[in-house]
């Protein structure tokens, strides 16, 4: 058993709200790079060229990528031989939230459904707790914008449509969002599970590395297909036309209910931040 | 592409009409911020018969929130929101005078029509870009609705801040246009 101060869970997720905000990662960058050199619009090129500008300010700057600095969500992967002491895991990741939004000059995005009134510290974060192996914790902190957040859906097909349903949804769905969630985006896409469980594997697909090999090769495959279908749309940067809709098509996939077939489109903008770290 | 056009606030009829989708320009002088609630309580304002704020008449507001400024900086990172959610409202604040939004996204066929009517013109800001848009407000004040926090109005000054016409007076589209021109069947 190892003992883990739960302080030290506050301090690592205070520092990763706030380089996840003012580092886009080089995976992030590299895209950019390679949709510009292929692009043809001159709109496209030039936005493309303001996206690499803009992160390499506030990288400089240290000052947010995007003015929406997201809802943080926190995904902790806790060593099952781990014993946390000095508090409540929840409370310290939302002392970590606070003081990173505070102290990195973040913006505060959060409010009541009803009254709309700001909760003030950018709190609650959305944490997803798994028990894995080991004596380690691995903190993920991904904040999460409102507008291509807004555009993401979760829908229960019937089995009868297959993989070519999947297709037609996962396109109709970035075509009918347009210029919304800001594009390029990335496209994290679930089968399978359950309601909730697809929409937690859809987001979870958003966090591996842009251009990696997804380890299945009928998904690899399938993502490919997709990618090639969203960026035939023509919707491109910031939806003003040009052949980079969409940087990659990320699937993560399970069994389902013989009666099932769920899907998942969480849909990421550009300024995709995530930052993580091992304790 | 073509040249930036540097336009100039307040807008007259002449400064508008000369403005076609797709050109690119450079905002230069005064424009105010107004998000989601803030659109809700100039409505409010409007309905019951009182005073805005500010003088509309003229006027861009751009649809931000931005983060807040590092000490010694006039603001924080301010790149656009979704134009949209602002659709019930701007109709309304054009007939009051409004002649430029700033923000990103498609706007609804009642807005664009209003746009023709009213003499207005909606402009695109890069979404995501608010670190570089940042550098070209000069100034920032807030000056109505303090507690909405990052949706308070403010009176920003900007120099050469940059964006691209989307909706003209004369009813064009560019987020129809551009993606036509990429489309592949």
């Amino acid at each position: 058993m190892r003992e883990v101060d739960i302080g030290i869970i506050t301090e690592k997720v205070k520092s990763l709200c706030m380089e996840a905000n003012f580092d886009l990662g080089k995976d992030v960058l590299d895209a950019f790079k390679k949709a510009k050199a292929k692009e043809e619009s001159p709109t496209a090129r030039e936005i493309l060229g303001q996206l690499e500008e803009n992160a390499s300010i506030a990288r400089g700057e240290r000052v947010g990528i995007c003015q929406d600095t997201g809802i943080a969500v926190v995904f902790v992967e806790m060593g099952q031989d781990i014993h946390l002491v000095g508090g409540d895991l929840n409370h310290a990741i939302y002392e970590g939230v606070r003081r990173g939004y505070q102290e990195g000059y973040l913006r505060k995005s959060l409010c009541h459904p009803f009254t709309r009134a700001n909760t003030g510290d950018n709190t609650p974060a959305v944490i997803h707790v798994e028990i894995v192996p080991g004596d380690k914790v691995k903190l993920v902190v991904a904040p999460k914008g409102g507008g291509s957040e807004n555009m993401s859906r979760v829908t229960m097909l019937i089995p009868a449509v297959g993989k070519k349903g999947i297709v037609e949804y996962v396109v109709r769905r970035v075509k009918e969002s347009g210029g919304f969630p800001c594009p390029p985006t990335i496209v994290g896409v679930g089968i399978g599970g359950t309601f909730e469980e697809t929409a937690l594997l859809a987001k979870k697909a958003l966090l591996r590395p842009i251009g990696s090999k997804n380890p299945d090769p009928e998904l690899d495959s399938l993502e490919g297909e997709i990618l090639d279908e969203i960026n035939r749309l023509g919707i491109g940067p910031q939806g003003l036309g040009g052949r980079t809709t969409s940087l990659a098509v990320h699937i993560n996939m399970m069994p389902c209910h013989i009666a099932s077939l769920p899907l998942a489109v969480n849909i990421q903008c550009h300024a995709h931040r995530h930052k993580e770290a091992v304790i | 592409m073509s040249k930036p056009i540097r336009i100039e606030t307040p807008l007259s009829d002449e400064d508008v009409e000369r403005l076609k989708v797709g050109d690119r320009v450079l905002i230069n002088g005064v424009i105010y911020t107004g998000r989601d609630t803030a659109h809700k309580r100039l409505l409010d304002l409007i309905e019951k018969g009182e005073e805005l704020p500010f003088d509309i008449a003229g006027q861009i507001i751009y649809y931000v929130g931005p983060t807040p400024a590092r000490p010694g900086k006039p603001t924080g990172s301010a790149g656009p929101t979704s134009s949209y959610r602002m659709d019930p409202y701007s109709p309304k604040l054009m007939e009051k005078g409004l002649r430029g939004m700033i923000g990103k996204g498609m706007r609804s066929q009642e807005v664009i029509d209003a746009m023709r009517k009213f003499k207005a013109i909606y402009m695109a800001a890069v979404g995501g870009a608010g670190a570089l848009i940042a550098r070209r407000i000069k100034k920032s004040e807030i000056i109505a609705y303090e507690d909405l926090g990052p949706e308070a109005i403010r009176r920003l000054e900007v120099e050469d801040f940059p964006a691209i016409v989307v909706n003209d007076v004369w009813g064009n589209d560019l987020y129809v246009e551009g993606v036509r021109r990429y489309e592949r069947a």
